[in-house]
């Protein structure tokens, strides 16, 4: 679950990290009287926000109700505004670079810190980051700050000490895979200030943080209803519907298409399922992306490929479907499975390598 | 041994459950020694002929050596630690979407008391004509000598069968987990299949997110003689999306199938480009 900055900093002031200071709006009546220079930034989950005009800064409140005006509702980086924050204006001295993410090596937390903030630190040369790798048996303490401030010019140092410990403690509380802090301002008096907030919470970690079970604004309208259902959906760009079974198996399909210079319209992982009502779910998610041709492809072990044969059929005669229907059936029941569904005119085969020429021909005889 | 045999006392925490109680009757079946069941509230009952204890504690006169844990997600991390604290020395998680946070604490527990983890979100090991933990499907395997290792489910039954259907066997295959924080990965199993008498030949069936493919090449290239093929899934997922598997990830230009098969290739390692291939690249020794 990827959060809007907003919301991370709603997080950072709750374990008091200092943030600018500044509220949100929906629309333009909900603005404030302007009494001193703001930055308006639009709420959109998307990185290079300010190039793409996602940000302005006003010095009146004419321009305050201009520029809000002019950002709420426009397509920034093709995502839609709904969401302002409108925040007090920064003098900046100093653009730092602060985050506490997952390390998959050390199956633990790593700080990440640089001296050179602002930018995306993927374009930061590695000589000029630092990581501190954390044993979350020991969790953070001070120690840990003061390594971090051999890397950094920061005066105040007591400060980033404060800071470096809440974030650290928001990151375990709050469930999160990403905290970052970019930039980490230091302003004109020494002040250490959270600029942005970047925060992915673990979607696996919700059932203890109902507060995050917000819509995911990272995925698409269908992935979004899929969510709700057993199965995990994805949009691509292409045109053939994918419904497999395993998330392995699934990617393998996609893969297998893209090398027959195929395009898939979507990733759909059946599950484990041994019950028709799941393949016609699949089936009546898949057509809400109207593909041009529906390819199933099934290794039959907790799932029967006969039952698959059997909801395929009842799909095909539920939903009406006109699209050709290419069957790949493998493992379990296997060949009672390609018998049903010959026996109703869906094509079957045992490899999928077979099944996925069988749609390449599709496409060449029109 | 590799991890497991035909003697290993296995226990299965969240036995009464869904797919606590299939999976251990498949498990009885396959030859695994199933010694106990543990299920809060449910102690002093019997399933499957396996006796049901309350708290791992008091299975402990069964002298188990490895915990399945097959509970609900939100219940893992205490049932690791309960294992792990009472001197289990491999813990085997199945259950998928366990919190991250909560892996990472059983990883480290884990490693502090000496005991192996293998998931969580994995099919299990199976030790083919010795002992299987998990829930990978029983008629799929035949002895030989193809170790495989993988990150999926589905997708390493359908090359184990193929493997199978070819005319080799296999030794042991492991199921790693789908997440993106697991107890032993690729480099910690690559180490074990080389050491391993039974295994002649390696399987790694790898995906994006991460870079542990890469590093489990590299110790290849340097230490392992026997033949090895890979096989990456992943390679046409758009980055920043995870594809079914939580760990399955391509972020900030890393975790790529390209680096990834870039790696293998240059430890020496024949790549298949369908799963279908794999048999096909696997030497007649």
């Amino acid at each position: 679950m990827n959060l809007y900055e907003y919301m991370g900093k709603q997080i950072f002031e709750k374990y008091g990290i200092p943030v600018p200071g500044g509220y949100v709006i929906n629309n333009v009546n909900e603005l404030k009287k302007y009494d001193s220079p703001v930055a308006i930034k639009s709420q959109i989950l998307s990185g290079k926000r300010g190039k793409a005009g996602g940000i302005k800064f006003a010095r009146s409140n004419d321009e305050l109700i201009e520029y809000s005006n002019e950002l709420l509702n426009s397509k920034i980086n093709n995502l839609t505004v709904n969401k302002l924050l409108i925040e007090r204006m920064i003098n900046i001295k100093k653009e730092l670079y602060l985050s506490i993410t997952l390390d998959r090596s050390t199956k633990g937390p790593v700080i990440i810190i640089s001296d050179d903030g602002g930018m995306d630190i993927e374009s930061v040369p590695e000589d000029k980051i630092h990581k501190i790798y954390i044993d979350p048996l020991i969790g953070y303490s001070d120690y840990i700050a003061r390594e971090a401030l051999d890397y950094l010019s920061i005066e105040n140092k007591k400060q980033f000490q404060d800071i470096l410990k809440s974030l650290y403690n928001a990151f375990v509380h709050e469930d999160a895979m990403l905290m970052e802090i970019n930039p980490l301002i230091i302003d004109n008096d020494n002040n250490i200030i959270a600029g942005d907030s970047k925060v992915i919470i673990d979607d696996n970690s919700l059932f203890r943080h109902e507060e995050y079970k917000i819509k995911d604004t990272d995925k698409t309208q269908l992935e979004n209803e899929a969510a709700n259902k057993s199965f995990t959906f994805i949009e691509m760009d292409g045109n053939i519907g994918v419904i497999a079974n395993g998330a392995g198996l699934t990617m393998a399909t996609l893969d297998a298409l893209t090398l027959h210079k195929l395009k898939p319209r979507n990733f759909l992982d059946l599950g484990g399922t041994d019950n028709i009502d799941i393949v016609e779910d699949a089936f009546s998610f898949v057509l809400k992306a109207k593909p041009e041709i529906i390819f199933v492809n099934i290794f039959g072990g907790v799932t029967k490929a006969d039952t698959v044969a059997n909801g395929i059929v009842s799909s095909k005669k539920k939903f009406n479907i006109k699209q050709n229907i290419i069957v790949r059936l493998s493992g379990i029941h296997e060949e009672e499975g390609r018998k049903i569904l010959l026996g109703n005119g869906i094509k079957a085969f045992p490899d999928m390598n077979e099944a996925i020429k069988a749609i390449s021909k599709i496409y060449e005889v029109n | 041994m590799v991890i497991i045999n035909k003697d290993t006392n296995v226990i299965v925490q969240g036995i009464t459950g869904h797919q606590g109680a299939f999976h251990s009757a498949e498990m009885i079946k396959f030859g695994t020694k199933v010694v106990a069941g543990v299920s809060p509230g449910k102690g002093n009952t019997q399933i499957n002929g396996v006796k049901v204890f309350n708290t791992v504690s008091e299975t402990l006169d069964y002298e188990p050596y490895a915990s399945m844990i097959s509970v609900p997600a939100p219940y893992v991390k205490d049932a690791a630690l309960e294992a792990i604290d009472n001197g289990i020395k491999l813990i085997y998680i199945l259950t998928e979407h366990v919190p991250v946070h909560d892996t990472m604490e059983i990883a480290h527990q884990a490693k502090r008391k000496n005991a192996m983890l293998i998931g969580p979100n994995s099919p299990g090991i199976t030790v083919v004509s010795e002992s299987k933990i998990g829930i990978m499907p029983n008629h799929i395997f035949k002895k030989g000598n193809v170790a495989i290792a993988s990150r999926s489910g589905t997708l390493t039954y359908e090359i184990v069968k193929a493997v199978t259907d070819a005319g080799f066997g296999e030794s042991t295959v492991v199921g790693l987990g789908g997440d993106p924080i697991i107890g032993t990965t690729f480099s910690d199993i690559i180490k074990i299949y080389n050491d391993d008498n039974e295994t002649k030949q390696i399987v790694l069936v790898g995906e994006i997110g991460g870079s542990e493919e890469e590093k489990a090449a590299a110790y290849i290239k340097k230490y392992v003689k026997k033949p090895v093929v890979g096989y990456i899934t992943g390679r046409s997922a758009p980055p920043g999306k995870k594809m079914g598997h939580a760990g399955a990830i391509i972020e900030k230009g890393t975790g790529t199938a390209e680096s990834k098969i870039n790696a293998f290739k240059d430890a020496g390692i024949k790549v298949a480009d369908y799963p279908d291939d794999i048999p096909e690249l696997l030497e007649k020794l």
